[in-house]
This record gives structure tokens, sequence and C-alpha cells, in this order.
């Protein structure tokens, strides 16, 4: 566990734009007051994105920004807010990047239809393909052979 | 199969190489901007989100997102722990001189003693320094990373933003053109 952290905290430091850094003050946990709302944060911040290590997601992130968006989270969650208006909340101000699910709309149909146009053009080559071949003539019976 | 169709066959290797060759180099070519890890704010074009701040040096004093309507500013934030602020705060300091549009600074969970000591040894550019010392405020502008800089016009309109430190080139080329729209209206 604190190798991960570590190696988090590495990436983190490591990142290209270097000059965009962070404070570090209050990093005290999160305290959860039952199992079931512990449940549902984990599941939540698994799939938001952070903003600042942006390969990682919010669970996994040091970042100070980080932080302080769990903390916006469950703040959020304590004041009654669903899972989906909880990310509504940070879209709006983020916007759609800190979703790793996005919405299907017409920005994303690409997105997420592009694999399905993938395999139908696949299968069309194939079936052309085999077509083809059906339509050519068949081998003519070999004498030679003689297994 | 005939001859010609066989050789044209034997090249779709290769043809196929070259379209995904062509797909990389694409993907290169998009991918040099400087700034390509800057998420673009969905705030643009909507009112400035709703904030109640303390002064820096003044802590009685609040500060409301209503009181800084009436005239245009930019909004810089930045914090003594951040050295990308210190990088840009020549440009940030020779802008506000021009006095074309006020600067205000948004300083970002910081301890107020290290920022009055930061201004102090740098110069203070800012007509006001807001201070959001637990970073509630941030996460309703979605900042994420200092510094950042906001355009808002005289009716509380966010026009503009840019992540990471501002250049000359950055205030000529995209701050500028909004600054002349604002004048001219």
């Amino acid at each position: 566990m604190i190798r991960v952290a570590l190696l988090a905290l590495l990436l983190c430091l490591a990142w290209p734009q270097a000059t965009r850094a962070q404070v570090a003050v209050d990093a005290s946990p999160l305290r959860f007051e039952t199992e079931s709302e512990e449940r549902r944060f984990h599941r939540l911040v698994a799939e938001l994105r952070c903003v600042m290590c942006q390969n990682q997601s919010l669970a996994d992130s040091n970042a100070q920004i980080a932080h302080d968006l769990r903390r916006e989270v469950l703040t959020l969650m304590r004041q009654g807010l669903d899972d989906a208006a909880i990310k509504a909340h940070l879209v709006a101000r983020y916007g759609e990047f800190v979703l790793y699910r996005p919405q299907v709309g017409p920005a994303t149909w690409l997105l997420w239809f592009g694999p399905l146009l993938l395999l139908g053009a696949g299968g069309l080559v194939i079936w052309r393909v085999v077509a083809s071949r059906r339509q050519a003539a068949p081998l003519p019976p070999d004498d030679t052979e003689t297994w | 199969m005939s001859a010609p169709r066989a050789s044209r066959a034997r090249w779709l290797p290769l043809a196929a190489f070259g379209v995904i060759l062509a797909l990389l180099a694409t993907g290169v070519w998009l991918s040099r901007d400087p700034d390509r890890d800057a998420l673009p704010s969905p705030l643009i074009g909507k009112p400035a989100p709703a904030f109640r701040l303390p002064v820096l040096g003044a802590p009685d004093r609040l500060v409301t997102q209503d009181d800084l309507r009436g005239a245009p500013y930019l909004l810089n934030v930045w914090g003594s722990w951040c050295p990308g602020c210190r990088e840009e705060h020549a440009v940030v300091d020779a802008f506000a001189k021009t006095g074309r549009v006020r600067v205000i600074g948004f300083n970002w969970k910081d301890e107020p003693e290290d920022a009055t000591r930061w201004l102090a040894q740098f110069g203070n550019p800012y007509d006001l320094v807001l201070a959001d010392y637990d970073g509630k405020a941030a996460i309703d502008w979605g900042i994420y990373g200092a510094p950042e800089t906001f355009l808002v016009d005289g009716d509380g309109t966010i026009l503009w933003k840019h992540v990471g430190p501002m250049t000359d080139a950055t205030i000529r080329e995209q701050l500028m053109p909004h600054v002349e729209r604002l004048e001219v209206k």
C-alpha cells in the first residue's frame, strides 16, 4: 500500500508540468460514519478522474486537489446528493473529463460506438473475402497425392 | 484469382502499414501543443461562481462575486508555494501596469504570512487579493493547479481561462483580443 502511494507520488512529481505545483496542507484522512457510506464513496471516487494527475482516478491520486475533491465528494454525499448529481456537480466545474465513463452524446458517439463500427467493418471484409472464394472454382482433385 | 489482382493483394499489407503510420504521425502532430494537458473549462461563457472570501491582510473584509461587478477583471490564481506563479509573476506585473483591466489575486491554499511575504518580496501587482485558505471556493471555479487565470467581464461572465504560467505571448495572442473587444463595448 505504501509502495503504491510512493509510486503515485513519484508519478505526480515526474509529471511534465512540474512548474504547476500544489500545496501540501491538511492531509488528514477522511472519516466515514458507516460502512455503506465508505463503500459508496470508494466506488464513486474510482469512477472520477483526478484533474491534476490525469492518468489516475480520484481514489488513487495523491495530488492535493484530489484530496480536496475527495472531501468535496464526501460532503456532497452527506448533503444527500445521489451519484448522478455528484458527478454532474463536478462536471459543471471541471468538465466531462472528470468522468472515466463519459456520457453518451453526439461528442462521444464515436468513442462509444467506434469499436462496434470497426467490428462491423471487419465482419464486412471477411464476408466479402469468403463470398469471393466461394465463387472461385473449386480446386481440381489432385490424383498425385499419396498419403 | 487473376494475376493483376494477386499482385494488388501483395501490396495490401504495405498499404495498411502506411495507413497506421499516418494515424500515428497525426497523433504526434496533434500533441505538439505544450498546453495539451490543460482542461477546457466548462465555465467559459457562464456567470462567475458565487463566493464569499476574505481579503488577504484584512480577514474581516469579505468580498463576493457581486462586489466585483461593474468592470472587467483578471483573476489570477497563485500561491507562495507555487514555482510557476513566480515564473509568470513578471508577466502579470507588466500586464497590471498597463492598467487596462484590474488584476485580482486569488491566493489559493496559502498561509497568510507566506503570501504577504511573497508579495513583499516580488512586488504586488494585484488591486485586491482574495484568500481561499481551505480551497472550497477554488472547486467552484474549477481550479486544479496554480497558476490559473480567468478573464471576467463587468457583468460577471467568464470570458477566458488560461491554465499554467502565462507568457508575454499568452497575453498578446490570447488575452488581448478579449480585452480589446471589452474596450470597444
